[in-house]
């Protein structure tokens, strides 16, 4: 079953990470739109450091899940713990003060500018000099430009997109924007980076890259990752430990291990007879 | 309170004609997803044809009834109406399928510029008169409960009759038709339409021409009452409104957004503008929008606007 | 073979971030406004001035001030004629009212004011999108044309709403000629171009664009949709409202609140359409398109029709130009919806391969 094979990061209980206290927590999350229920009574946590993944079949209700961490949806019941703070529901903006970031499965990319600019784009929690000085780029606005702009290079390089740093992204083939998706999230140096799907529609060399970005993020700066993926390979490689969801409730729970000799996680998938 | 009812029937029946040029925009909009803010510029086409037509043809045949000049000259502009569909949709829309719904407003803006031009250069900028055999005088209503009973003007009430009935069949042509069902499939999504063999270039032919419809009743009506000069066009801006007041996919909206466009100008008109300074009409309707807008976006009864991530 | 950017290597991100970043793009606009400071003054007649290069600069503010607000963060307006007109109002009143008030300050102050009214038209942006909020900035617009018309206290209680300014200096220099009009407005737009291209390139820029291309996901990455749609309106009616000040005190002299109405605005939104959206260079083509296409079709049509042997009066021409221009946008439309900014930039990625094919 195992068909792809990452290079960085060895199997996560054999590296030197610390996999620490619960950072986030998700309790009795409800979601409905109008009479269609897609998340009923979830709860689990994420610990810092450590690779979570959420997975189900589709129409489970993972990227609803995420869109309620990240305050885009707001659940009518259940609340969201985060390092000790408690919310009945997020606002986006102080989601992303807080350090969450995330990357969208149908790619949210801004398509009217180029790499650079989307990447700085996610820079702009740092940026602090107002309107006047940046109409006449006086020193402050200059300086911060090209700080920013130094530290987007950096990611740049880990990416491996230099060479279409000015080009629009909506010209871009499909892989290169999920990579500029997952900059723009790392632009913000995030404590927790949701990713959502970010292998769909990728060849195996394509997967390969991703991994390894994911993994070396999590080793290098420690940013705890929480994933959903359908490529059970992956989840099973790099995953500390996975959700199983369905039909909007938690049917798993556990190590991938013990996730995979779930029975009701394999008759959510294969279906079972009756 | 006789007074009272009169402004309110007034503002009733006016707000049935905006509700009547409102519809031409519903229904463009419903089944192309493009704002045509020609509208008005179609209403004072449709109108300018309509009077110099029913002047035109009795000379040219040389007969004298009124009627069946009317008759001819509402045939003629209508075929004329569905020639400026055709050209419209081959020389405008099928061009632009794919652009964002700004462009397709621009380019209806374009297209207003160009047929207020067309129009003025094929039928002259006179005033110009309709007379389709509309009662102008006044009556009374209720003279038994009040003094003097109430002024009802008899061309509107025709009017507004007329305007009625054109929206109820407008209405059950949409629910109950195959090709009202294949309209609001188009209006919904343009490539699944298509997929499933809806033909899409014709059916905008068809609306653009249902519209064209419109416009002619609608320039008849308001050009018998007013006209036929340029300022018609200018029509369109009063129905803006009306139109975003009762959501921009919804023709009962429309007329109940007229109705109360048409009130809300009138009595605003009379009671509130004196101690304003006069001729608040001019912006009554779209302040009276923008508060509705703040508390439901989409209108009163638009479709709401859902974002997916 | 003279547009190469061989051998031009940036050593540093902030050469990098240059507006001109090729050298040949820096000469060409260092000729063009030495050409605009020094040649045009001694070569340009009375009417060039009043009839084209005055109104096209003044234009271009505005357009650049729409392009803001349409163009970078996607919030479409309707009403921008109404925002011009508070501007020149204003400064009217300050001008009038306030003994030895400087023109510049008055001009200024009128923007600011603009401002205001344009920060609280703008606050309906963030429940209403899309179609809607054009219809709501019509409000605007027509509130603002009953308001100057009405309420005689802002025209000096003018009857009909129509005033007029005399007597321009700017610090103790008169401007009554039309090469000192010209320059002055020069001067203006200039600065104000140089501030908004650094402002679009900033970060509040790409938060405008950000809210323009997806707002959810903006907002995801930490943008607060209501401070960028704000100062959008805020920085667009700002210039928008100098560029109407400009326009009252500089070109029109006397005016009355009909120079401002609805014709004005859709003629700003074609020429930030037919220039580009999102592009400041593109407010300048729009506007010198929209400027000089009337003039053009004013002395060409008649003389046309003369060579063909048909008598063109002058309402035709004037139906005519509605027609042509009408056709035109479809045109534009049709052929460039990005607008003549992409045209330019089209024509400068085939100019670097020039001679070559590919």
């Amino acid at each position: 079953m195992n068909t792809t094979t990452t290079d960085a990061g060895a199997s996560p209980s054999t590296d030197g990470r610390k996999i620490g206290d619960v950072i986030l927590d998700v309790q009795g999350i409800s979601l409905a739109f109008g009479g269609v229920k897609a998340l009923t009574d979830i709860s689990f946590n994420v610990r810092e450091h450590e690779v979570r993944a959420i997975i189900g079949p589709n129409g489970a209700g993972k990227s609803s899940m995420l869109n309620c961490i990240n305050g885009v949806y707001t659940p009518q019941k259940g609340t969201i713990t985060f390092r000790g703070k408690t919310f009945g529901h997020m606002n986006s903006r102080q989601v992303a003060e807080m350090g969450i970031a995330r990357t969208f499965q149908n790619l949210a990319l801004f398509k009217g500018m180029n790499v650079i600019d989307n990447l700085m784009s996610g820079r702009n929690l740092k940026m602090k000099t107002n309107l006047f000085q940046q109409a006449f780029r006086l020193g402050a606005a200059q300086r911060e430009e090209e700080e920013h702009r130094a530290f987007v290079e950096h990611i740049i390089d880990f990416l491996e997109i230099q060479a279409y740093r000015k080009t629009p992204v909506g010209r871009l083939p499909y892989g290169l924007q999920k990579r500029v998706d997952l900059g723009r999230a790392l632009a913000m140096e995030p404590q927790v980076l949701l990713l959502d799907e970010p292998m769909a529609g990728m060849n195996v060399e394509e997967k390969q890259d991703m991994c390894r970005f994911v993994l070396d993020v999590n080793d290098e700066f420690g940013t705890t990752i929480v994933l959903i993926e359908h490529d059970m390979s992956v989840v099973m490689d790099i995953s500390d430990r996975v959700v199983v969801l369905d039909y909007g409730k938690k049917i798993g729970d556990g190590t991938p291990d013990e996730v995979r000799s779930n029975e009701d996680v394999i008759s959510a998938y294969l279906g079972t007879s009756h | 309170m006789g007074f009272f009812l009169e402004t309110l029937i007034g503002g009733l029946m006016t707000g049935m004609l905006y509700s009547l040029v409102a519809l031409g925009f519903v229904l463009i909009f419903k089944a192309s997803g493009v704002f045509n803010f020609a509208q008005g510029a179609m209403v004072l086409f449709a109108a300018l044809a309509m009077a110099r037509f029913s002047e035109w043809i009795p000379k040219w045949m040389g007969f004298d009834s009124k009627v069946l000049a009317n008759i001819l000259a509402f045939a003629v502009a209508m075929l004329l109406m569905v020639a400026v569909a055709w050209l419209v949709e081959r020389l405008v829309l099928g061009k632009l399928v794919n652009q964002e719904g700004i462009t397709l407003l621009m380019a209806t803006l374009g297209i207003t510029y160009f047929l207020d031009g067309f129009g003025q250069t094929l039928f002259g900028s006179e005033i110009y008169k309709i007379d389709v055999g509309l009662p102008k005088d006044p009556m009374f209503l209720l003279e038994g409960m009040f003094q003097g009973g109430i002024l009802v003007n008899k061309e509107d009430l025709y009017a507004a009759a007329m305007a009625a009935s054109l929206v109820i069949l407008l209405s059950l042509f949409f629910r109950y038709t195959a090709t009202g069902r294949a309209l609001r499939a188009v209006a919904d999504d343009h490539q699944a339409a298509q997929s499933i063999g809806i033909p899409l270039k014709r059916i905008w032919v068809i609306v653009w021409s249902v519209a064209g419809f419109v416009a002619l009743v609608a320039g008849v009506i308001w050009g018998s009452k007013l006209g036929v000069q340029f300022s018609l066009s200018l029509v369109a801006l009063k129905a803006l409104p009306v139109v975003i007041l009762g959501g921009l996919t919804s023709v009962p909206g429309a007329i109940i957004g007229g109705l109360i466009i048409g009130v809300g100008e009138k009595v605003s008109e009379v009671y509130l503008g004196p101690t304003l300074g006069g001729g608040i009409e001019i912006w009554f309707g779209y302040v009276l929008v923008l508060f509705v807008l703040l508390v439901r976006p989409q209108g009163l009864y638009g479709e709401k606007i859902i974002d997916r991530v | 073979m003279l547009y190469r950017e061989n051998g031009q290597f940036k050593t540093s991100y902030r050469a990098d971030q240059q507006v001109f970043p090729i050298t040949q793009d820096r000469a060409a606009i260092g000729l063009l406004l030495a050409l605009a400071v020094f040649a045009v003054p001694m070569v340009a007649d009375e009417y060039a001035f009043r009839a084209i290069l005055i109104p096209f600069l003044i234009l271009s503010l505005a357009a650049l001030g729409l392009n803001i607000l349409v163009g970078y963060c996607g919030q479409v307006s309707l009403g921008t004629g109404a925002f011009m007109a508070v501007g020149a109002y204003a400064a009217y009143n300050f001008m009038v009212r306030i003994e030895g008030m400087p023109l510049i300050f008055a001009l200024l102050l009128g923007g600011a004011c603009a401002t205001l009214v344009g920060v609280l038209f703008g606050i309906p942006s963030l429940r209403i999108k899309g179609l809607y909020l054009a219809v709501a900035t019509l409000a605007a617009q027509f509130f603002v044309d009953w308001t100057f018309l009405r309420i005689s206290w802002f025209t000096n209680n003018s009857t009909s709403g129509s005033v007029s300014v005399s007597d321009l200096s700017f610090f103790g220099i008169p401007i009554n000629t039309p090469e000192t009009k010209y320059l002055f407005c020069l001067a203006i737009v200039v600065v104000f171009a140089i501030a908004a291209k650094n402002l679009v390139r900033s970060h509040i820029g790409r938060e405008w664009m950000a809210i323009r291309d997806m707002d959810v996901a903006a907002a995801v990455i930490g943008i607060r949709p209501v401070y960028a749609k704000l100062t959008a309106f805020a920085v667009s009616s700002f210039i928008v409202g100098v560029a109407g000040a400009l326009w009252a005190f500089v070109h029109l002299g006397s005016w009355e609140p009909a120079a401002f109405s609805i014709d004005r605005s859709f003629q700003l939104l074609f020429m930030i359409i037919i220039g580009g959206l999102g592009s400041i260079m593109g407010s300048f083509f729009g506007a010198a398109f929209i400027v000089v296409l009337p003039i053009f079709l004013n002395q060409f049509l008649p003389a046309a029709g003369a060579v063909v042997g048909v008598d063109i009066s002058t309402a035709m021409v004037a139906h005519a130009e509605l027609m042509i221009f009408g056709g035109l946008i479809v045109f534009f439309l049709i052929v460039e919806p990005h607008g003549l900014a992409r045209l330019w930039s089209t024509a400068k990625e085939k100019l670097r391969l020039w001679p070559f094919p590919h």
